[in-house]
């Protein structure tokens, strides 16, 4: 069912598994992510949303099931092809390059966008110089756009943790993105933090009309800026619909109270 | 007559001739025809000093005239302007006058209640504002002040889906005058012609340490020549730099970074972000300078701590020479002879530590560097003035246009603000009360026909501060006149200058000290997050939040000792050796304007401290080695929470004269 590019859904993951040895970490799940939607993913620890992220990324290849981007299948992609189709990513537990400055950490994002010699990178002339203020120029409009001005030359490294995540969300936004993965941007943070993030997430979506899937699991965040609600349990989608009627619902909450599963 | 009147210059005519030009749009005007290529003013954007000039400032403060022109604005209609320092509300501002409205600045980190109170009682029909954090506020805000029509955003971000009514955006607002402009010809021009000197150029309103703000109203008369004087005398010109980065509703700013800024046609610099200023700073390197005292304060705390990181050498190094400074500005400061030896010392110090490190801070390229605001403490001074930073201390108020007196460049003392400008005629009243006049005088607070009889006399401005003149005809403030108190016995207690001799310590942020009435004076103290914090870390003392740290016995014997020194410079000082620190404790959270313990510009609202920390100062008044506080915290949102903590008191050392204890 590939349709014409630009019609359909954005992503479409269809009946994919995952197993490690004997779990199964995917079963057989199903999920449509349409142009400009903001789609949280929730559920209960172990229930696969990060593998999710990662069959979708390319870390991991599905043992069933195909993954189709912009209708095209995309199922057994590397990373970093995954990422030049437009995809980025943030990670659970922040990865940046520590010892590199806030600027250098946001420039590595745009590596996907970079075309040229190495030897004119080398000597830093014609081309590739304008490419490099190009990319510069680029870069600090992000900069700008988390207001994160006053730590640009400091080594991530040296930043407390809810800065580390806005910058990580910065280099994945240096990629211009149409599809972007948020693994709990909000893990960690306190109130005042995950206020800010919320509106960064929101700006992000305004501004660049990106389509945003996340994970996450505070679900008064969830509740106020996604559109669709995915959850998962047990490797298996659950439910899957508009967020207030995924939270009233008698399996979801089951899962998350920890009724006894047969 | 038994009052001292002091005037700068003999015969200078108070009411000064009319300036020509006569308004800030005709100046801009001018300079655009003058000094077309001429940078006016810089913005730090995307990691870039972005730069327009003279003729720059005029098109563009044209095209926004133009715009709010075609929303109808009348000549005597008001604009608020809300947002940190950018080049476009300056525009706004100037397109105001330019309109014969008048612009009325508000501090961007008020709170809804604050900017709906002024923005009513102003009578604003237009704002413009900075961000979509400020529409926010004002949109909520909104339906109680009815006279505001439009709200004009100069960041569109995160501005997509607004829908209201009357939202502009700059953009579109530029749009829209340059439309107007082609059915319109020549009506900026037009406008500009009908302004007069005596035509309100803004409304600042003060922020008060009681009651409701007042809306002080100053004519571009009143800041055009007070601005001229200060220029003349202090010799400022048109290759001078200024970065603006205090809140533009604050008179201070509206007279360095507008006023003079188009009289002398020097350059003002927008700093990125409040969070940059301080590498902002080291990037422009400005020649002229202004911050108030707590600004000294945090660069000198922000070097100490580096100083006290580094390596052991080069710590004793910088101290050395830091002493060897202090030491020779002393001596000059008392116009005595320099040793040879300390001369020669000092040039070597000048090579390996001062140059540096006033390099290090953007202060090296300083022609004049102003502080006031409040007294600065005479250390803190001192340190400054010994790198060789021309610092010096101004008086000034919002109903003054920001000055009164200057230091002068040859004749700085530690304790005075100089003797008054030209055309300022200054006299002390019989309370000791200090009175003014001058052609910076304001016309008088907006609808408020009650204070401005209460602060205006004959021409004469009471200024609540209480002064002398010293023998040489400067001023010398001591205080506010009604916080000037007396222990029981009898005592002079004036509590600023204790305060301000805690505050030098890099360890405390802010002190209020009490004692009027009392049998001793007593401290509560701020500490500073920062220092205290690296000092702790150091000594892997272990905290969680800032009420922890404050309570841990190894803080308070750290600010004890600072208590001690601080009362062991009281030893010489005959009238307040009395007044010494007896008792103290450390506040369970740092004292905040949206908790209205002190105002936006820092000062310490006495009354209300005294009120709400009651059972603290009782306490500290009695045998309690403990006392309970439950406070009611202000968010930046407007929500309250209600915080309960045990704070412990501590005594501190007191000295007798030179001799014994």
């Amino acid at each position: 069912m590939s349709g014409a590019p630009g019609a359909g859904p954005l992503l479409e993951v269809d009946a994919i598994s995952v197993s490690f040895g004997a779990v199964l970490a995917l079963n057989r799940v199903s999920l449509a992510i349409a142009r400009g939607e903001i789609v949280a993913i929730i559920g209960p620890n172990g229930a696969g949303k990060t593998t999710l992220l990662n069959v979708v990324s390319g870390f991991y290849h599905p043992s069933e099931g195909r993954i189709l981007f912009d209708g095209t299948e995309r199922t057994n992609l590397r990373p970093w092809e995954v990422a030049a189709l437009g995809i980025a990513r943030t990670f659970q537990n922040v990865a940046l390059f520590k010892g590199m400055s806030v600027l250098d950490n946001i420039m590595t994002g745009r590596l996907v966008k970079m075309k040229g010699s190495i030897l004119l990178e080398a000597i830093y002339w014609g081309p590739a110089m304008k490419q490099e203020m190009a990319h510069r120029a680029a870069v600090e409009r992000i900069i700008d756009f988390l207001e994160i001005e006053a730590i640009r030359k400091t080594p991530a490294g040296r930043l407390p943790y809810g800065l580390q995540k806005r910058v990580e969300l910065a280099r994945a936004l240096a990629a211009e993105p149409t599809l972007l993965l948020l693994d709990e941007p909000m893990a960690g943070m306190n109130v005042e933090e995950k206020e800010d993030m919320c509106r960064f997430i929101l700006d992000v979506h305004d501004e660049f009309g990106t389509t945003i899937a996340l994970i996450e699991h505070d679900m008064s965040v969830v509740m106020d800026i996604s559109d669709r609600v995915v959850a998962l349990d047990y490797g298996r989608k659950i439910a899957d619909g508009p967020p207030h009627a995924v939270r009233t619902d008698r399996v979801v909450l089951d899962a998350y109270l920890g009724v006894a599963h047969a | 007559m038994s009052m001292e009147t002091l005037s700068s210059g003999a015969g200078v005519p108070r009411a000064a001739a009319t300036p020509d030009p006569d308004t800030f749009p005709k100046l801009v005007a001018r300079n655009a025809m003058r000094l077309p290529r001429k940078v006016a003013i810089r913005e730090k954007d995307y990691g870039i000093w972005q730069s327009y000039t003279w003729r720059d400032y005029l098109n563009e403060a044209r095209l926004i005239a133009l715009g709010l022109a075609s929303l109808g604005f009348a000549r005597g209609d008001k604009t608020a302007v809300v947002g940190d320092n950018r080049p476009p509300l300056y525009w706004a501002m100037l397109a105001t006058q330019a309109l014969g409205g008048v612009p009325v600045p508000l501090y961007q980190d008020s709170i809804e209640t604050e900017m709906q109170y002024i923005l009513d009682h102003a009578e604003a029909r237009v704002a413009v504002v900075e961000d979509q954090e400020q529409v926010d506020k004002i949109l909520r805000v909104k339906d109680q002040c009815p006279r505001l029509e439009y709200v004009v955003y100069d960041d569109p971000r995160g501005m997509r889906h607004y829908k209201d009514k009357g939202l502009v955006s700059l953009e579109e607002l530029r749009a829209r005058g340059r439309a107007f402009a082609e059915d319109h010809p020549g009506h900026y021009e037009a406008e500009v012609a009908k302004g007069r000197a005596d035509d309100i150029a803004i409304i600042c309103y003060t922020s008060g340490t009681t009651g409701q703000p007042k809306g002080a109203m100053l004519s571009h008369g009143n800041l055009i020549v007070t601005a001229a004087n200060a220029i003349a005398r202090e010799g400022l010109r048109a290759s001078d730099e200024v970065l603006a980065y205090l809140p533009m509703a604050w008179v201070g700013d509206h007279m360095f970074s507008f006023a003079q800024s188009v009289v002398a046609g020097f350059t003002t610099n927008c700093p990125e972000s409040a969070a940059t200023v301080l590498e902002n700073l080291k990037e422009i390197g400005p020649t002229y300078f202004f911050a108030p005292p707590r600004i000294w304060e945090n660069l000198l705390t922000s070097v100490m701590i580096r100083v006290e990181d580094a390596w052991a050498p080069k710590r004793l190094m910088v101290h050395f020479f830091l002493g060897v400074a202090r030491r020779v500005e002393r001596r000059r400061l008392a116009r005595r002879a320099v040793p040879v030896g300390d001369w020669l010392l000092h040039r070597l110090g000048w090579l390996l530590v001062y140059a540096p490190l006033t390099d290090n801070l953007g202060l090296r390229r300083i022609r004049i560097g102003y502080t006031a605001g409040e007294a600065i403490g005479p250390e803190l001074f001192e340190f400054y003035r010994s790198l060789g930073i021309n610092l010096k201390q101004l008086y000034g108020m919002t109903e003054s246009s920001a000055l009164v007196s200057i230091q002068q460049d040859s004749d700085v003392k530690l304790d005075t603000v100089g003797p008054p400008l030209p055309g300022v005629e200054v006299r002390i009243s019989e309370s000791g009360e200090v009175l003014y006049r001058s052609p910076g005088v304001f016309q008088g607070y907006y609808k408020n026909a009650e204070a401005t009889r209460e602060t205006l006399e004959n021409g004469w401005v009471h200024s609540g501060d209480a002064g002398v003149f010293d023998t040489d005809g400067h001023l010398k403030i001591i205080d506010r006149a009604k916080d000037v108190g007396r222990l029981g016995d009898g005592t002079i207690f004036a509590p600023k200058y204790l305060e301000n001799k805690l505050k030098f310590s890099p360890y405390i942020k802010e002190a209020v000290c009490v004692g009027h009435g009392r049998p001793f004076v007593a401290a509560l103290v701020n500490i500073d997050l920062q220092s205290v914090g690296s000092w702790a870390e150091r000594r892997n003392i272990a905290y969680t939040s800032y009420t922890d740290l404050a309570q841990k016995p190894e803080v308070y014997e750290l600010v004890r000792q600072e208590v001690a020194r601080v009362n062991g410079t009281l030893r010489d000082e005959a009238p307040l050796r009395g007044a010494q620190i007896r008792r103290f404790l450390l506040l369970h959270k740092e004292l905040d304007p949206d908790d209205q313990e002190i105002t936006r510009t820092r000062k310490v609202r006495r009354g209300f401290i005294a009120q709400k920390y009651a059972p603290l100062i009782d306490a500290l008044y009695s045998d309690a080695e403990h006392a309970q506080v439950d406070a009611l915290v202000t968010y930046e949102d407007g929500r309250t929470a209600t915080v309960r903590a045990q704070v412990k008191i501590a005594g501190a050392e007191v000295f007798a004269a030179e001799g014994g204890r």
